[in-house]
């Protein structure tokens, strides 16, 4: 192992860091609660800022404190957002620091904590031991904040060894505080202090470097959560009901934050609802009362709440209520594993209820899409008049990703078919008739005055009318306008992002976050001549689109970040002459995948098509 | 009898008694369900309210089958067993205008549904929250509820082993504003009780022992009708008040009168019964249920009542509108506000 020694003379950053100018991938390992994330999230803004594409993951326990936590932010000229495994590490966590160091890849460099003293003698990296006491003491920073800013000290020296401007880092760090100086300046004067002491103390001798680029004018750096809570005020939500889990807790933290901005109260009322629920059960049980009432109401959550919500939105499904439920995907059940992403609840979530029911569910892979999908699915749920899934995972909720800047939302509110007092008069009122034939009644909300316009709603067991039935044939009459209405469904649904490649014989099939790793992959594997086309799914039910792409090509790999090969399943059963040519890759350990770990595990398929 | 024509006279916003009715009851002839259902209906009718501003709601059992029984003319939704609570919340702040009228039961309060009642409770969503009780589970045969009596023999059901859960009890521990208790085979008290729910600004909850026909009617049972005509002990005598209406106090032996303001300007008449029963002190009024229960004493009427706690909809500030018929305007903010927002990310 190489110790650079702190009291080495300066000496100027060699000019010699050609290939990981703007392509690396930094880790910081830190133990949670130790105030890492402001340090973190600023050092991606700064690259941000600096023009350089990002995306930062925060892999982290289920603790307040003390258990190790990693960030990892991708810096990638060409745009990569997907996982990548570390070249740069910031070790500042005692109790993983070897295991930190050990799986640093040949050529790697680290910047240790001095007080940590590591086991592991590698003479293939770079070390950089940084005095963080020393630079506090040093700093001008006052009082007892002073030591809760020692994470700075990282950003001060990587933003001298990776030429990052200290103008830039206190842009970033303002953005971070929202311009609040009094929080800006004591972290700034860490960064500074650090800063000061990398350079006349370090000598560069890692390849990494940041370069001002031009590739992020105009994008965002959001969260998805937040995204999908900026759509859902645009949407409409009125009424929020939810129970505190991870990963979904900073979805309804953001609706808290935008909803009294963006919706000041009006003639002495607000516009909107929030209730902490007692559980999950209550919460899904609120938003249908609401949507029943014909408010836009919303819950978020995760795994476990899903599983609470399973007899509200059954009931839902046959009342015909109309509600949004976002489930921000984690590995479930139960303790352990709840801040690690998965795309592990799509086939429960797709039929949740206690039997012969299928939702639409909306996949979002980016923050465009959960703003586009947080307004979208009230206007389907009114229009279809049933519960809909929005399914994102940890990984895009919780963590900041770039972004195109959001297009306002197209045409107005669609509330779907109600009728008014009026309408009631001329056309009369059969709540469950499907006059249009696409399998939707007409709904009217309580409150309609007209005497004919009330009706009482119930799971099952009821007529056209609405009226209490036990009789077989209205039974059926009403299952088979529910088939129709999934038909309505199916073609109602976001249709999937296909990219063809000529040529190609095999396809992969992808939802959500799984997009950035898989696209790295599919260019890696094209400059190897391997061309491989690929679909996306943006919903279920999956559409016409989905089976021709299937029919296109000979294989169809389905990737999906599960155990159980859920999609693969939900495709195979609804195209089951297809199912032979379908494939699979299901893969769940807790992490993102990455473009490497995708291409390995493509390659048999291919090489079988090959044969 | 002048009972048909009293049906067809039409009350001050032009509405026969009729007009409040509902579809056929489906319980049993002689189920208590069905002479509340009657009193929902008279209520109702006497109070001459707009059918479209009340909401039913119910979770599952034969009580919750009963909302299909009046107001036909009102919206109603028929949810799942024990969550009518989260419904009739969700519900009330989708459209908080709206008078909510809930029917529940003993097992689908007491034990499924425990938890969300107690919730419910605790924010105050403001709506008549109506349990018939009558100690065991009708529509699965007889299987003893939370509110039978410990020792109680039942020929299905066996011993009963634990003791009874006091839902009025259990209501004052969770905030509830107003809370009493009635029998059905009182009618007249439930309904001056419906009344006054109807004025109350929040969770207004009434016990009313309701007795099951088919399956805990036996004389000795203390859900049973003969059980309860011979030791109802109301503490008060009711009347509602409504709020244009002179009042001329007559207080008359033993208990003085007092009247008390509802939220909505009406007022409540109790002639007391009890001398030292006061309706207001929390405490008290927990004191006396503890002290009837060990003592086997059925007592009915206004057991406590608090309008100081706002309802839910008031505590989260919602004003004149409703959330359900926001204008498009208001719920979607301008292209502007959009821009502004994303200057800061």
């Amino acid at each position: 192992m190489t110790l650079a020694h702190t009291e080495a003379p300066p000496e100027p950053p060699s000019p010699a860091f050609d290939p990981h100018v703007n392509d690396f991938s930094l880790v910081v390992a830190t133990a949670n609660g130790t105030g890492s994330q402001t340090a973190n999230l600023t050092l991606m803004r700064s690259f941000f800022r600096m023009g350089v594409p990002v995306n930062g993951k925060n892999v982290f326990p289920s603790n307040i404190q003390g258990l190790p936590t990693w960030f990892h932010i991708r810096v990638s000229k060409d745009g990569y957002l997907g996982r990548k495994e570390s070249g740069l590490l910031v070790a500042f966590n005692p109790a993983t620091v070897d295991a930190d160091l050990r799986e640093l890849p040949p050529g790697g460099a680290a910047v240790v904590r001095d007080d940590l003293h590591p086991s592991v003698a590698r003479d293939d990296i770079t070390v950089y031991r940084l005095p963080v006491k020393r630079i506090l003491e040093v700093s001008d920073a006052k009082g007892k904040v002073r030591d809760y800013l020692g994470n700075m000290a990282y950003v001060g020296a990587l933003a001298w060894l990776l030429g990052v401007p200290l103008e830039v880092v206190e842009h970033a760090l303002s953005v971070q505080f929202g311009g609040r100086r009094k929080l800006v300046d004591p972290n700034m004067l860490i960064v500074r202090a650090a800063h000061a002491w990398a350079v006349a103390n370090l000598e560069k001798r890692d390849p990494f470097r940041v370069v001002p680029m031009d590739l992020t004018r105009d994008l965002l750096l959001m969260t998805g959560n937040e995204a999908g809570a900026l759509g859902s005020v645009f949407g409409g939500v009125s009424v929020v009901a939810w129970y505190p889990i991870t990963p979904s807790t900073s979805f309804v933290d953001a609706l808290r934050e935008f909803l009294p901005r963006l919706r000041p109260p009006h003639d002495g009322g607000r516009s909107y609802a929030i209730v902490q629920a007692e559980d999950e059960l209550a919460a899904a049980g609120m938003v249908v009362g609401a949507g029943f009432a014909g408010a836009r109401a919303l819950t978020a959550t995760s795994g476990p709440g899903i599983s609470l919500m399973a007899e509200f939105t059954g009931l839902a499904y046959y009342a015909e209520v109309p509600a949004v439920i976002w489930d921000v995907q984690r590995v479930g059940p139960s303790t352990g594993m709840p801040t690690r992403t998965s795309q592990g609840d799509l086939a429960f979530a797709y039929t949740l209820g206690h039997g012969d029911t299928a939702h639409p569910v909306l996949l979002p892979s980016s923050i465009e899409e959960c703003f586009e999908f947080g307004w979208r699915a009230f206007d389907l749920a009114d229009e279809l008049q049933t519960p809909v899934f929005v399914l994102s995972d940890l990984d895009l909720g919780m963590n900041t990703w770039m972004g195109e800047r959001f297009a306002y939302p197209e045409g107005p509110l669609r509330r779907g078919k109600v009728l008014s007092a009026e309408d009631v008069e001329a056309r009369g009122f059969a709540r469950y008739a499907d006059l249009d034939g696409d399998g939707i009644g007409w709904r009217t909300l309580p409150g309609n005055p007209h005497p004919r316009g009330a009706y009482f709603a119930r799971g099952t067991g009821h007529n056209a009318a609405a009226k209490y039935s036990e009789r077989s044939d209205d039974w059926l009459a009403n299952m088979q306008r529910l088939a129709r209405k999934r038909e309505t469904v199916r073609r109602a649904v976001p249709a999937p992002a296909v990219e063809r490649r000529p040529g190609a014989r095999a396809g992969v099939i992808a939802f959500g976050t799984t997009r950035y790793a898989l696209a790295e992959a599919r260019e890696r594997m094209a400059a190897r001549g391997q061309q491989v086309s690929s679909l996306r799914l943006r919903a279920l039910p999956p559409s016409d689109a989905v089976r021709a792409f299937i029919e296109e090509h000979d294989v169809t790999v389905v990737l999906e970040m599960n155990h159980d090969a859920q999609l693969f399943g939900i495709l195979a059963a609804a195209f089951p002459d297809l199912a032979p040519r379908l494939r699979s890759i299901a893969h769940l350990d807790g992490v993102p995948f990455t473009a490497g770990f995708i291409d390995d595990r493509l390659q048999p398929f291919l090489a079988a098509e090959e044969a | 009898m002048d009972r048909p024509q009293a049906i067809r006279a039409a009350n001050a916003i032009g509405l026969t008694k009729a007009e409040y009715g509902g579809s056929p009851s489906t319980l049993c002839k002689g189920c208590g369900h069905n002479s509340i259902a009657n009193q929902i209906q008279q209520v109702a009718y006497d109070l001459a309210l707009r059918p479209h501003e009340i909401l039913k709601l119910s979770g599952i059992g034969c009580s919750s089958k009963s909302p299909a029984y009046f107001l036909g003319m009102s919206h109603g939704f028929n949810s799942l067993h024990g969550r009518m609570p989260a419904v009739a919340t969700g519900a009330l702040l989708g459209n908080h205008h709206l008078r909510g009228i809930g029917v529940s039961g003993d097992g689908d309060t007491g034990s499924i549904g425990f938890g969300q009642f107690k919730h419910m409770v605790r924010r105050n969503v403001r709506m008549v929250y109506l349990v018939e009780n009558n100690g065991v589970y009708g529509l699965t045969k007889g299987q003893f509820s939370v509110t039978a009596d410990e020792g109680q023999e039942l020929k299905y059901a066996g011993l009963n082993d634990f003791p009874a859960v006091d839902l009025c009890l259990e209501a004052i521990a969770a905030g509830c504003g107003f809370v009493a208790r009635s029998f059905a085979g009182n009618a007249k008290q439930v309904r001056e009780l419906l009344k006054a729910a109807l004025a109350h600004r929040g969770t207004a909850f009434i016990d009313v022992i309701s007795p099951c026909v088919a399956f805990n009617n036996e004389d000795s049972s203390r859900k049973s009708y003969a059980y309860g005509r011979d030791h109802e002990q109301a503490i008060q005598e009711i009347g509602w008040v409504p709020q244009q209406d002179e009042i001329v106090i007559e207080p008359t032996e033993p208990g003085e009168v007092r009247l008390v303001p509802l939220h909505d300007g009406s007022r409540l008449r109790l002639q007391h019964l009890e001398e030292d029963y006061d309706p207001t002190d929390r405490r008290a009024a927990v004191d006396r249920l503890m002290r009837a229960d060990a003592a086997g004493e059925f007592l009915t009427g206004l057991l406590f009542y608090d309008p100081s706690r706002r309802g839910l909809a008031e505590t989260l500030g919602l004003g004149e509108h409703t959330l359900a018929a926001m204008p498009d305007a208001r719920l979607r903010p301008p292209p502007e506000a959009l821009a502004d927002v994303l200057q800061r990310f």
